[in-house]
């Protein structure tokens, strides 16, 4: 794989439901009505109940985690919860470089990274640097 | 409401950089861990080097490590304990931060996570002990489709047993 600025990280994707949100609950003691209660969804200004914001921010570091592997490490993410993962909705975590440099013998690399649904809406738009610990030569060519 | 045209109060403008909280964990444990990543990645199977020591030490670990993500200071903390989760305060009381700080919050209905933005240092690891200190850095607004909304933020700094860093975060808290 050869990481330039434009490349693309393998998509994850889920469809997140109570099954996904009420096992997120149980692990990060999230318990909230608008995360557990229809009702509490739509008094909230949504259609349903919807998914954490947290659980959002997982799949993002799933994401980038999955893709960096053993090869190097996460040091930055940010993003913005713009829209919550409300019923119906298929989740995808996507990934973009924006920019690479090299900085004593390792490679630092910012993406672009976000997850959208399946109508295209971006749902929590963000940023990440990650840093592979080898760099292999100019073209950042890395096995994996 | 203190005024018409804003939600953020002179005792919340004054409070900004107080001290919100700082809370002990019990010890990780490999359960917590492998919960957590079968929690986030369901219905899929988790990443190996959540929850098998050969796994994570082949992919240059010294055993298994958590989800960058993981938050250890769920449920329970050692510290403040239950004198901490048994306080007046509703967890999910949008005035949670003012009344922490013993200062009088906007009253506004709803609140979401608006954005966080986290720089890592180490991994966390089965046995660590990780000590959160939490401030408040500022109130923002801003007219949304929903009214006019509040943002807050506060930062917070994770450490080790070793004091060694493992991450910094900034939470922004929407309410409206």
């Amino acid at each position: 794989m050869t990481i330039t600025p434009g490349s693309e990280l393998p998509t994850l994707q889920w469809q997140p439901g109570f099954h996904h949100w009420n096992r997120y609950a149980a692990v990060n003691d999230e318990f909230v009505p608008i995360h557990m209660d229809d009702e509490a969804g739509r008094a909230a200004g949504y259609g349903s109940a919807f998914g954490m914001g947290n659980l959002q921010w997982a799949y993002l570091h799933s994401l980038l985690e999955s893709w960096v592997g053993d090869r190097g490490r996460v040091v930055k993410v940010a993003c913005q919860f713009r829209s919550p993962t409300t019923k119906g909705l298929t989740v995808t975590a996507h990934g973009r470089v924006t920019a690479t440099r090299e900085h004593d013998g390792e490679l630092w690399v910012d993406l672009e990274v976000w997850t959208d649904d399946q109508h295209g809406n971006k749902m929590t738009p963000g940023t990440a640097t990650v840093v592979f610990g080898a760099v292999a030569g100019s073209e950042h060519d890395l096995a994996g | 409401m203190p005024d018409e045209q804003t939600h953020i109060s002179d005792a919340m403008r004054a409070a900004v950089g107080q001290e919100l909280a700082s809370r002990v964990s019990y010890p990780v444990t490999d359960s917590d861990i492998r919960r957590w990543a079968i929690a986030v990645h369901y219905p899929q199977r988790p990443p190996a080097l959540y929850w098998d020591e050969e796994a994570a030490r082949d992919a240059g670990h010294k055993g298994i490590v958590a989800p960058l993500d993981f938050n250890p200071f769920a449920w329970l903390t050692k510290e403040p304990g239950y004198a901490g989760a048994d306080d007046d305060l509703d967890a999910n009381d949008p005035d949670r931060t003012e009344k922490t700080l013993g200062i009088a919050g906007p009253g506004l209905k709803f609140q979401l996570n608006g954005g966080m933005s986290v720089e890592y240092g180490v991994r966390m690891r089965p046995g660590d002990v990780i000590t959160s200190v939490s401030r408040l850095a500022g109130y923002t607004e801003r007219n949304g489709r929903l009214g006019l909304m509040l943002m807050s933020t506060t930062e917070d700094t994770w450490t080790n047993q070793r004091g060694e860093v493992v991450k910094k975060q900034q939470v922004t808290l929407i309410r409206y």
